[in-house]
């Protein structure tokens, strides 16, 4: 068989359980020998369903897992050249912890004093030399990590997979582990996979990292690539703080957002595109302005005129809220301490500027013209009015838009045509954009002024206005409004 | 106030076990100790180790408990293990299934059994016996044995899996030690009640067989009450080595924890 440059590759691998949910939808990923890379994201993304199926504890329902080159797919864990780190040690009680780390080379039957002497190397690797005699409940929670990764790395695999190792410590010891485990990894020259829902240790850890959301790859990337140039609304506001904002690039290398127009260094999307834009708080530039700079436009040093909403101290920097005049609120983090109500200015860097194409600019549904003025989508019946509804023939088949502002969410499930849950909640400076799920399962975009929280049950409304019909084949001229 | 403190509230408690254990404790010492006038005499203890009889009918007894509870253990495990192991969606079920019969008394149980063997014309005897013992006592091992290997750490069986161990190996390595426990307080629960039981084996042998549990009760019975005293001396030997027993267990599950 043909020799990979990857030791890892995972090609179109999809995992659905029995109850038809996808835990991994169509996930392909390469990893080199000797690489850190890192699957970050949140819970129920699929991240340890994608190491458990790399592991062989799960079997990919679609899709190929190559170890090396060699499909391992379907082979079981004990046949696979990759050793765990499981998220809650998973010591075996009943061993002490020489025992414990001795277990794999014990099933191989190996020379007992070469054994020992590998229990030995192992154990001094992780720092626990001396403690071979112990009692593995008689060990602190990091002790145990240490023999568990002992454990796993005594086998020589080719690929350390590591689920969450460091989530059950607390934080001084985290800090301490990930530097180990980083020097560990530079040590022994495998391969780590690790994942993780802490995006600080995945930049702090990996040489990329893979950025998961609902069985999807988000994004792969270095720690830079990912922090810097967020590929879409999940990752940027996933990882570190993030000013996100509604913007329409006017041209190449030039976005307008907050009704200001905006160096910077992207181009690609085309005229009067309505793209996101990404800007760290800590990439504002912000100062106290003075009395000669109260002039706006081509006058002002300042791009954007705000006013400090709130400041709070976060250890290195403070963090403030600026609402600036055209009613857009930001985040900025600086050295410099601005009391709330001073006048402020603005300056954003041209490269600190990132654009990123937007995934969805209305609701799109499919759905089906019925008698009395009715439309049917999301399985539910909606009202439209009877001059768009003449313009269609019963039982068409149309495509239906819903601009995000015209969804309406109320309180009582009751009062909605359908109900749904809010599951994704990004602030754009100026109102709320969230994703609701609906009980099917589908996803209604909304943007709303209105405060709600993640969890939140509320009942969907459209009025029928705000219901656009197109033909089904070739979507002209809106028949709606 | 007296009342307030909680060990007030042990008192009844305490008192019951006064009569109905201690007491009692107490009365068989006493009585296997004294003969029917009332004195001192060790003449009990000496007559039941002269008689071959007794001690056929005692070390006869320690073996069928002891070949009940091995069969009960042979089938018990493997039910256990395929309930807790197993991705029923309802092991409840079948744990309930093998529980059910727990809820009929186990004298109307031994009955009916009697009645299946005339049924099918099979003899009764000591392999009637042994049949009906098992039935009667198998769910006391498979429940303690599934609580255990259910409580298992699955994440256990999948780093054993992951460092090498073939399913043969895992189970040899990893899942019986880690069960040993639940093993244990299997067997106590068999061993225990079997060494003693007599109503099962009058009624599938017919009172062909003679258990140790059958020859107190006999004692105490049929031999009106001049044999009071030697059947309280059979009851202390039983008490010692079901304790003994129950002593050496004890530490071994000890050693688990």
């Amino acid at each position: 068989m043909q020799k990979s440059d990857f030791i890892i590759e995972v090609n179109h691998v999809s995992k659905q359980f029995e109850d038809g949910k996808f835990a991994l939808d169509d996930v392909s990923l390469q990893i080199k020998k000797g690489e850190f890379v890192t699957i970050l994201g949140p819970s129920g993304c699929g991240k340890t369903t994608l190491l458990r199926c790399i592991a062989g504890f799960q079997v990919a329902t679609e899709g190929d897992i190559l170890l090396n080159g060699e499909d391992v797919t379907t082979m079981p864990p004990h046949l696979r050249d990759v050793n765990t780190v499981f998220q809650k040690y998973a010591l075996f009680p009943h061993l002490n912890v020489f025992d414990n780390v001795a277990f794999g080379l014990k099933l191989k039957k190996i020379d007992k004093k070469v054994i020992e002497k590998k229990v030995k190397q192992a154990l001094k690797t992780v720092g626990m030399t001396d403690y071979e005699y112990r009692d593995v409940d008689s060990l602190s929670g990091g002790q145990q990590q240490r023999v568990a990764i002992a454990r796993a790395i005594i086998n020589e695999p080719e690929v350390l997979l590591l689920d969450e190792p460091l989530a059950a410590l607390d934080l001084k010891m985290r800090k301490d582990m990930q530097m180990e485990l980083r020097a560990m990894h530079k040590k022994l020259g495998i391969t780590f996979i690790y994942v993780t829902h802490d995006q600080e240790e995945a930049l702090t850890l990996s040489d990329r990292v893979v950025v998961m959301r609902e069985g999807k790859i988000q994004q792969i990337g270095t720690p830079t690539d990912v922090y810097n140039e967020p590929q879409n609304c999940f990752v940027a506001d996933f990882i570190g703080e993030s000013n996100i904002l509604d913007a329409t690039m006017v041209k190449d290398k030039v976005v307008n957002f907050c009704e200001h127009d905006f160096e910077c260094v992207d181009k690609g999307f085309g005229e009067d595109t309505e793209v996101d834009v990404v800007v760290r708080p800590e990439d504002i530039y912000i100062g106290e302005r003075r009395l000669g700079e109260e002039a706006k436009g081509k006058d002002s040093p300042w791009q954007l005129h705000g006013e400090v909403q709130s400041c709070i101290f976060k250890g290195v920097h403070y963090e403030m809220t600026v609402m600036i005049d055209e009613g857009y609120e930001l985040m900025i983090q600086d050295y410099h301490a601005f009391d709330p109500g001073t006048k402020v200015g603005l300056l954003v860097k041209p490269e600190d500027i990132q654009v990123m194409k937007k995934e969805h600019l209305c609701n799109t549904f499919e759905g089906e013209v019925l008698e009395d003025n009715r439309v049917k989508f999301l399985d539910e019946e909606w009202d439209i009015p009877e001059r768009v509804a003449e313009r269609f023939e019963v039982g068409e088949e149309v495509e239906v838009e819903v601009d995000f502002n015209r969804v309406n969410l109320q309180d009582d499930e009751e009062d909605g045509i359908l109900c749904g849950e809010v599951y994704f909640i990004l602030y754009k400076g100026d109102h709320y954009h969230l994703t609701v799920r609906t009980d099917d399962g589908d996803d209604i975009y909304v943007d709303t002024n209105d405060v709600w929280d993640d969890g939140d049950r509320v009942g969907i409304r459209i009025a029928p206005s705000y219901i656009r019909l197109y033909k089904k084949e070739v979507k002209g001229r809106p028949e709606g409004l | 106030m007296v009342f307030q403190s909680r060990s007030t509230w042990a008192w009844p408690y305490a008192l019951f076990m006064l009569c109905l254990v201690i007491l009692p404790l107490v009365l068989i010492g006493v009585y296997a100790f004294t003969d029917a006038n009332g004195s001192f005499t060790i003449q009990h203890f000496v007559s039941f180790f002269t008689k071959s009889e007794a001690v056929n009918t005692f070390i006869y007894s320690l073996a069928i408990a002891l070949i009940t509870t091995i069969i009960c253990l042979l089938l018990g495990y493997p039910a256990a293990y395929i309930m807790a192991m197993a991705d029923f969606k309802t092991p409840q079920v079948m744990a309930m299934l093998f529980i059910l019969p727990m809820w009929i008394n186990f004298l109307l149980r031994t009955i009916a059994t009697v009645e299946l063997f005339r049924m099918f014309g099979l003899p009764l005897g000591e392999g009637a016996l042994l049949f009906g013992m098992v039935y009667d006592f198998l769910p006391f091992m498979i429940y303690p044995i599934y609580n255990t290997l259910q409580k298992m750490d699955t994440s256990l069986i999948e780093a054993a899996h992951d460092l090498g161990a073939k399913r043969h190996q895992v189970f040899l390595k990893v899942t019986l030690p880690l069960s040993a426990p639940g093993i244990y307080s299997g067997i106590v629960m068999v061993f225990m009640p079997t060494v003693s039981t007599f109503a099962i084996a009058e009624l599938l042998t017919h009172n062909k067989v003679t258990l140790f549990g059958s020859l107190i009760q006999r004692c105490f019975g049929e031999g009106g009450i001049a044999m009071w005293n030697y059947g309280a001396a059979l009851s202390l030997i039983m008490l010692i080595i079901i304790g003994l027993t129950s002593f050496f267990g004890g530490d071994k599950e000890d050693i688990n924890r």
